[in-house]
């Protein structure tokens, strides 16, 4: 292919490899890239001088609402989020409803996403039909749909036979069950980590113990089984150090952290704002520090964003019934950019590379840049710092804990299936 | 001062402030016609969203003492039976013109909430775990009559006793009598004492036994049947056997020792004895205080001038 | 307020002066209500009390063996200007008999506007129906705003709406608004 034929090109861009950081041209046409290398030119060329340019992001953990809370995120909404944080590729968590756990509903979201067009949507699918923990879903039907991660997101599966049994079933097929860490028995009416600002402000406390303890009982399960297991947005030292023994014992496990478990402490809870309620919930200091070394130890494979959009108003209520969860795709790069003190190749792996891998779409996302790939990439400063609005996110719902944060780390570009669908810090539709 | 929410909030020169308002406010009860028209024409609206009799009645004649309007929304009889939100609830009575929020709710919080909806004054009349500020003044102005003065509390031995754990009464009693300089005693079962209580400013015994004979104040928390059921104690009769203040008990106390509790009592269970026999007890009298103290705070909030008020001309 | 004889303002009335005043006032007050027995003197927080107990000493002294009803009263809560700047309750109310029937003296040390013996009247009201009230001022200054006179005078001071008087028992100082203003910056 001749170099003109190219529809896009980035100049001089600081191009992530797993073996280092090169300074060059990249050029993309008809969804391919097309060229590597240097003086490259082409129908549309933007200079990507001081950027960073890697393969795109994939989130191992978003929520999209759609279908059934179309008021607080739809798919459109969250995929244009999730383009502009640098996401060529999202999970969409199954807690929807109707629940992700058949094949009709699991088609519906993919089609909705193929159409609208920003990202790859990949749905995950419940591990137990409606996540009620008593039936499994038909795990054979939703691989043949796509699906490779299968998860109770948000209860976790409090059952230990049940777990057992998925685990064991899920042997015969290539896929991954992801746990969400939590004995809702110790948990009940929690609002946020127990500890001393939980006691000062009296509310039911989220102990770490009980995010330990389901981690334990799963990682034993493993070990029993043999089969893999992903464990989502952990956040207490003690499941770090969990998942170190188990990695070191050689067990199929893979562990993720939300940006906000590294960069948001307990304390943030003081005055009541629900916008800060999470589950599981923001930590301590010594938490984040824990997290942190697991991220540079490799215990930690991948950043997960837990995007959780929630309307206005059922946020606004007692800060007991306020349900869970922040925004998380627009702000990843520059919260984990600032939180973290890794080098970019680290970065890229831990938001692009491993978690594609984990998700069983590496066959087109987190790839090389290399010429014949597919071209799902992402161009980002490292160094611009920008103030966080919460009225400027792409986002329908605006609970990001960030709002009047100032971060560093800033998506300009991203590019999905060969298309520019993030130009210079906007969405293109 | 906009708002009482927390005792956290209050320094120590704005409890003494609160205490000697209210033995002027004390006075001004025991006046032939007990009422002044300091705060006519402000419109202080009770909203409570769970029972409490007492406490409501207490700020209710507190304001009417001071010539306030009140009016009582009680969440029985409201539109959140239909799904109105709290926001839209607050904005809604807002819009009525209120000068002053009294609001109790069993969520931890939520008078801090309101404040972002309203331009009107909010108090705390408890919520959820969190804090009951003006029940902690109203403690603290019985001892400090009692004992002569707000300086008298320094160095005396008050025991909290039994849940702390889900007891805004004890978190604002010790954030409230520890600035006046008493030493706090939570006295309970390790299960219903905050963890992270170890970093309060407070001693902890487990064993009533051992520290009853040492107070000055002896203050007796509620117990409530369902802690048994989430297994915080065996059962009530061991709580009592170990936590309750029985006769024998009772004659272990000093002298002078006060007996305080801040109702209901749980008869037969947090106060075995007949509190009528024990001279120390001053449980009716923390009622009586509690009208006095209201109408120091209310007061204080309203009518001691503060430059919202000027703004909003309410008062001309 | 601060003691008279610190102030930069002129000394309109010595110590003596204040005594003289005093006494006339118990002689005023004794000749109109033909004696003292039904009279009560109730002196207003805080200036108007020193003063009240002033004339009963003086009263006594006039009519040696007779008993003078006197008390004090607080009008803060009465205030019409509450909420309009800070009001802290100046000292106890003490009215220890029913004034129903009785004639009251309210008592105070500077008649200006009118408005604290507006709420003192109103205060009044909720110790009974007094037969009637009269005022006794040691300075009155001028400056009405309500329909108020009083009925014995230390002495008239005519004064600009914004300069200082301060009244103790050693004198009373006026201070003129530019001297005031001098002060304040």
């Amino acid at each position: 292919m001749s170099k003109s034929a190219a529809e896009l090109v980035f100049q001089n861009a600081s191009i992530v490899h797993p073996t280092g950081v090169e300074v060059g041209d990249v050029a993309i046409a008809a969804g391919l890239i097309v060229g590597v290398g240097s003086g490259l030119t082409g129908k549309k060329i933007i200079d990507a001088t001081g950027l960073h340019l890697s393969s795109g992001f994939v989130d191992l953990h978003t929520h999209l609402r759609e279908p059934g809370k179309e008021e607080a995120e739809t798919i459109e909404t969250g995929s244009r989020a999730a383009a502009l944080g640098g996401y060529t590729a999202v999970i969409a968590m199954p807690n929807t409803d109707p629940s992700q756990d058949c094949v009709a509903v699991v088609n519906f979201v993919r089609q909705k996403a193929t159409e609208v067009g920003l990202c790859e949507v990949v749905p995950s699918a419940c591990i137990t039909v409606g996540r009620r923990g008593e039936q499994l879903v038909p795990f054979a039907a939703l691989h043949e749909a796509g699906v490779r991660i299968f998860t109770d997101d948000g209860n976790g599966v409090q059952d230990p036979l049940i777990m057992r049994r998925a685990l064991e079933y899920s042997r015969d097929l290539d896929i991954v069950l992801a746990q969400h860490c939590e004995v809702s028995r110790l948990t009940e009416g929690a609002v946020m980590h127990e500890g001393e600002c939980c006691s000062a402000l009296g509310v039911p406390g989220w102990p770490s113990i009980a995010e330990e303890l389901m981690l334990h009982r799963d990682i034993e399960l493993v070990r029993l089984t043999g089969a893999p297991m992903h464990f989502l947005h952990l956040s207490t030292a003690g499941s770090v150090e969990l998942v170190r023994r188990a990695k070191a014992d050689g067990l199929p496990v893979t562990a993720e952290v939300t940006p906000h478990h590294l960069a948001l402490t307990d304390d943030l809870l003081v005055g009541f704002d629900s916008v800060f309620k999470v589950n599981p919930p923001l930590r301590t200091r010594a938490d984040i520090q824990a997290l942190k070394d697991g991220v540079a130890d490799g215990t930690i494979d991948a950043i997960a964003t837990d995007h959780a959009p929630h309307a206005a108003h059922t946020k606004d209520v007692p800060i007991d019934s306020a349900p869970p969860g922040m925004l998380g795709l627009e702000t990843a790069l520059g919260v984990v950019n600032t939180a973290l003190d890794v080098s970019v190749v680290r970065l890229v792996e831990l938001l692009s590379w491993n978690p594609a891998r984990i998700a069983g779409i590496q066959d087109r996302h987190g790839r090389p840049i290399a010429v014949g790939e597919v071209a799902n990439i992402s161009v980002w400063s490292s160094t611009d710092t920008w103030n966080v609005s919460r009225d400027e996110m792409a986002s329908k719902s605006k609970n990001t804990p960030y709002h009047g944060m100032k971060i560093r780390g800033k998506v300009k570009y991203t590019v999905f299936n060969g298309e520019l669908v993030v130009d210079n810090e906007k969405a293109v539709r | 001062m906009k708002h009482l929410l927390s005792a956290d909030d209050l320094t120590t020169d704005e409890i003494i402030a609160f205490l000697s308002m209210a033995d002027h406010m004390a006075e001004v009860n025991a006046r032939p016609v007990p009422k002044v028209p300091a705060l006519r024409g402000k419109t202080v609206v009770s909203v409570f969203f769970e029972d409490s009799t007492r406490t409501r009645l207490s700020f209710e004649t507190a304001a009417k003492r001071l010539s306030a309007d009140t009016m009582t929304f009680s969440a029985s009889t409201s539109s959140l039976n239909k799904g109105e939100s709290l926001r839209d609830t607050i904005e809604t009575l807002s819009a009525m013109r209120v000068d002053a929020f009294v609001v109790r709710h069993k969520s931890s919080g939520v008078p801090l909430q309101i404040t972002e909806w309203t331009d009107a004054c909010v108090i705390n009349a408890g919520d959820g775990w969190h804090q009951h500020p003006t029940q902690a003044l109203t403690d603290a102005y019985t001892m400090t009559r009692e004992f002569g003065s707000p300086q008298t509390l320094k160095g005396k031995t008050v025991a909290i006793v039994g849940d702390i754990l889900h007891s805004r009464v004890a978190r604002s009693n010790v954030s409230v009598l520890t600035k006046l300089g008493a030493k706090v005693v939570l006295v309970g079962p390790s299960t219903l004492i905050p963890a992270s209580a170890t970093e309060w400013p407070v001693n902890i015994s487990h064993s009533l036994d051992d520290v009853i004979a040492d107070v000055d104040v002896l203050y007796m928390l509620r117990m409530q049947q369902e802690r048994m059921e989430t297994a915080f104690v065996p059962s009530l009769g061991e709580y009592t056997t170990r936590f309750g203040l029985t006769a024998h008990r009772a004659s272990r106390l000093a002298e002078h020792a006060l007996v305080m509790h801040p109702g209901p009592m749980n008869r037969g269970i947090d106060m075995v004895v007949d509190p009528a026999d024990v001279p120390g007890s001053r449980i009716l009298k923390q009622v009586t205080n509690g009208i006095p103290v209201r109408m120091a705070v209310l007061f204080t909030l309203l009518g001691a001038g503060n430059a919202s008020q000027l703004t909003q001309g309410t008062d001309l | 307020m601060s003691s008279a004889g610190t102030q930069s303002g002129a000394v309109v009335l010595t110590a003596q002066d204040i005594s003289r005043a005093i006494t006339r006032i118990a002689h005023e007050i004794l000749e109109r209500n033909r004696g003292i027995n039904n009279v009560v003197l109730v002196g207003m927080q805080r200036g108007g009390v020193w003063i009240a107990d002033a004339i009963k000493a003086a009263v006594e002294r006039v009519e040696p063996g007779s008993t003078v009803g006197a008390g004090s009263i607080d009008v803060s809560m009465y205030r019409d200007d509450i909420g309009l700047r800070p009001v802290v309750p100046a000292a106890a109310t003490n009215i220890s008999v029913d004034l129903s029937g009785r004639t009251v003296v309210l008592v105070d040390d500077v008649l200006f506007t009118g408005r604290t013996v507006r709420a003192a009247l109103e205060a009044l009201n909720d110790y009974g129906r007094p037969r009637a009230v009269q005022l006794a001022v040691l300075v009155d200054r001028g400056h009405r705003e309500l329909p108020i006179r009083p009925d014995y005078v230390g002495k008239n001071i005519p004064t600009h709406f914004d300069d200082e008087v301060l009244v103790n028992e050693s004198g009373v100082v006026v201070t003129l608004a530019q001297q005031v203003e001098e002060k304040v910056s």
